[in-house]
């Protein structure tokens, strides 16, 4: 596959049909993989990689991207081909500036997880027949690759590709996922329970804004959060509600536009399951307003910024409140 | 040499929690570890390090400064400063220990932060040598020694007892206030182990890395590096980073108004943040190539530059497994060193 992709990249470059191209860049110990855009042959030669760990959604950078000069090559994953597709309906990216390649989604793994089994010093995995070899200074260790599947490409919502110019491998499907099950669980809860969950979670945050930076759906140019004159922008949190307001507002923000692509809770410093607070809002849209997904097309509008005669009334917050 | 066998270590720290606050790495429940206040039943972590460093203790991220109550045309000034009472934190690893005298270097030198003095003067650090590094782990390139640690107690296993080597008249203090506990014990075996340890660390990915092309000397040229584009072409500005790094030292002082005043709050801050050093023209550094470059610039010249040649990172590490995007020092320092 990275084989291929480097081929049709290189291939792209030199008939100029793009003059970038963006991808992943190795690391240090074959897990840190780095987007990056290359501009030559030569550098994807020497550090072009897709591999297990090229979980990061390249979308988001193509805003910034597809301001500069020129068509720029992107590989994608079919959850990046979601968020890609909110963006352009959002009118973040130049379409005619973007040359996409869909590629294969994972499952892709995560680090922390190998490590959180005690496995430390490593230098590099390998994927031999599903299961990790992984050097380390300490020597070898074996894990089967399913148990280091990230979080989000555990409940994996789609394999299709919903826009592309061209596909390396074949085309998903659509998946029946049990991305809801947990929220459901949280539903189940009482009122209480549901607090200390949240409580327990959002308070381990040290406000460093990964979430909200890495989020394809938080592209305002200046964020109420960065704003010094917004009011609400504060690096000072003097008490423990000001941590759940962050995190209300901003999944109030991008509630309808959020695909579920699962990078805020890849990129938590403190593992804190902001999927779960999305996924909330959008299992309470598919069925107060009838199924979306966020980035599956070009031409439906997000249920909260739509208005229709069939919609809930606003009673339902109140009939739902009660337990 | 004074030591603990490790079937007492909770003994221990029962009996330090009953007379003074502990703190100590505990496993939270998604498996990393965080510094918590000892409470029956706290399991010492088994991890190399905590998410978040040690400089929480002396350094917190929010902390009230002054308050001020406004009456007419009167504003009082009220110290909301208490008196910190004692405390120990046990289990600070070598990275983090050699990062207070880094913090000390900022904050205690004039005019002194008596918010920080405050609390480094009550605080004792026991700190724990490490056996088994991670491949982010790269002290040593900083001439810190993981199997000695500095701090004011430092404490190393050799699998059977906790062996208690004191540094510092704070940490003679510590010992005999709780001199019942400690028993006399060889410590023939952990000289063996730590000989072990130290090959060890001669094996790791990162122990060859070079500081040769940093240091005040080499500011221009670095400042001047080509090279910043590319590097910080990834970085997203979220400001991860700075926050659980045990160096960053950066804050910032925010005034809240309430009915019948202000509240002065110091937070930290990041250069990685739009707003950081904003002043009345606007921000100095406009653009995240610039803002990405004044941190690695602080840890590997600015500082330096300052400090007789002491650079400002200790290489816990953190940074390099926390980044959404993957790009740290190490990257920053092996592509700027190509140069050379
Ligand atoms: S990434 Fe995690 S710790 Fe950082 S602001 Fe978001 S929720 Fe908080
Ligand atoms: S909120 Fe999280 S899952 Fe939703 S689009 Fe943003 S980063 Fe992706
Ligand atoms: S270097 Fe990484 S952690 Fe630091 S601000 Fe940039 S993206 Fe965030
Ligand atoms: S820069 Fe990174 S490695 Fe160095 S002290 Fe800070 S977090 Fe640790
Ligand atoms: S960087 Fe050094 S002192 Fe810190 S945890 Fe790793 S080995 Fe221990």
């Amino acid at each position: 596959m990275q084989e291929k992709m480097k081929q049709r990249a290189k291939e792209l470059l030199a008939d100029g049909t793009v003059n970038r191209v963006m991808g992943w860049k190795k690391g240090e110990f074959g897990y840190d993989t780095t987007p990056a855009v290359f501009r030559s042959a030569e550098e994807i030669d020497k550090y072009f990689v897709c591999d297990d760990f090229t979980n990061s959604n390249l979308s988001k950078l193509l805003v910034k991207e597809s301001k500069k000069d020129g068509v720029i090559l992107a590989f994608l994953k079919p959850c990046d081909t979601y968020s890609f597709n909110q963006l352009l309906k959002e009118h973040r990216i130049d379409r005619e500036k973007v040359y996409i390649i869909g590629i294969p989604g994972g499952p892709k793994l995560d680090a922390e997880i190998i490590k959180s089994k005690g496995i430390t010093g490593i230098t590099g995995v390998k994927n031999v027949n599903y299961t990790l070899v992984i050097d380390t200074i300490y020597g070898e260790e074996k894990m089967p690759f399913y148990e280091a599947v990230s979080v989000k490409c555990k409940s994996c919502k789609s394999k299709k590709h919903v826009i592309y110019d061209e596909l390396i491998g074949d085309d998903g499907d659509i998946l029946e996922s049990d991305r809801f099950d947990e929220v459901e669980k949280l539903e189940n809860m009482t009122s209480r329970e549901r607090f200390d969950f949240w409580q327990r979670e959002l308070s381990k945050c040290i406000r460093c804004n990964a979430c909200k930076n890495v989020c394809p759906a938080c592209t305002c140019e200046k964020c109420v959060f960065d704003n010094p004159k917004s009011g609400i922008e504060n690096k000072a949190v003097s008490d423990s509600f000001e941590e759940k307001l962050f995190h209300i507002i901003r999944a109030f923000h991008v509630a309808g536009r959020c695909t579920d692509c699962g990078e805020c809770s890849r990129v938590c410093p403190q593992n804190i399951p902001l999927h779960l607070l999305n996924r909330k809002f959008i299992k309470d849209i598919n069925s107060l307003y009838g199924e979306y997904q966020a980035g599956a097309d070009l031409d439906t509008k997000n249920p909260l910024t739509d208005y229709s005669t069939d919609d809930c009334e606003p009673s339902i917050v109140h009939e739902r409140g009660v337990e | 040499m004074l030591k603990i066998s490790l079937d007492r270590l909770d003994d221990f720290f029962a009996r330090v929690a009953s007379e003074q606050s502990l703190y100590m790495p505990v496993d939270r429940e998604d498996g990393q570890a965080e510094f918590r206040k000892w409470t029956e039943g706290s399991k010492l972590s088994q991890r190399l390090n905590t998410v978040r460093s040690a400089k929480d203790f002396f350094f917190p991220q929010t902390e009230n400064l002054v308050d001020f109550k406004i009456q007419g045309k009167n504003i009082e000034v009220l110290d909301t400063r208490e008196e910190c009472e004692d405390f120990a934190v046990f289990g600070v690893r070598a990275c983090d220990a050699r990062s207070f005298s880094i913090l000390d270097k900022v904050f205690l030198c004039e005019p002194v932060d008596s918010y920080y003095k405050n609390r480094r003067e009550h605080g004792v650090i026991i700190s724990l040598s490490c056996t088994r590094p991670a491949e982010t782990c790269f002290c040593t390139v900083f001439g810190i020694d993981p199997v000695e640690p500095e701090g004011d107690i430092s404490c190393s296993t050799d699998g059977k007892s906790m062996f208690f080597k004191v540094n510092t008249p704070k940490g003679e203090e510590f010992v005999k206030k709780f001199a019942d506990v400690f028993e006399d014990g060889d410590p023939a075996q952990l000289e063996k182990m730590k000989e072990f340890s130290r090959n060890v660390f001669k094996k790791l990915p990162l122990a060859n890395l070079s500081t040769d092309s940093f240091g005040g000397d080499k500011m221009m040229k670095l400042f001047n590096s080509p090279k910043w584009a590319e590097l910080s072409e990834a970085c997203i500005g979220c400001g991860t980073c700075t926050f659980i790094c045990p160096t960053c030292q950066c804050y910032d002082i925010r005034d809240f108004k309430t009915n019948d005043g202000v509240k002065r709050f110091r937070c930290w801050d990041s250069c990685m943040y739009s707003e950081f050093t904003k002043m009345a023209h606007g921000n100095p550094r406009v653009s995240q190539l610039e803002r990405f470059r004044q941190r690695f610039m602080h840890k590997l010249v600015y500082f330096p530059s300052n400090n007789d040649g002491e650079f400002g990172c200790v290489g816990c590490g953190r940074c390099l497994t926390k980044c959404p995007s993957s790009i740290n020092i190490v990257k920053v320092m092996k592509a700027l060193e190509v140069e050379e």
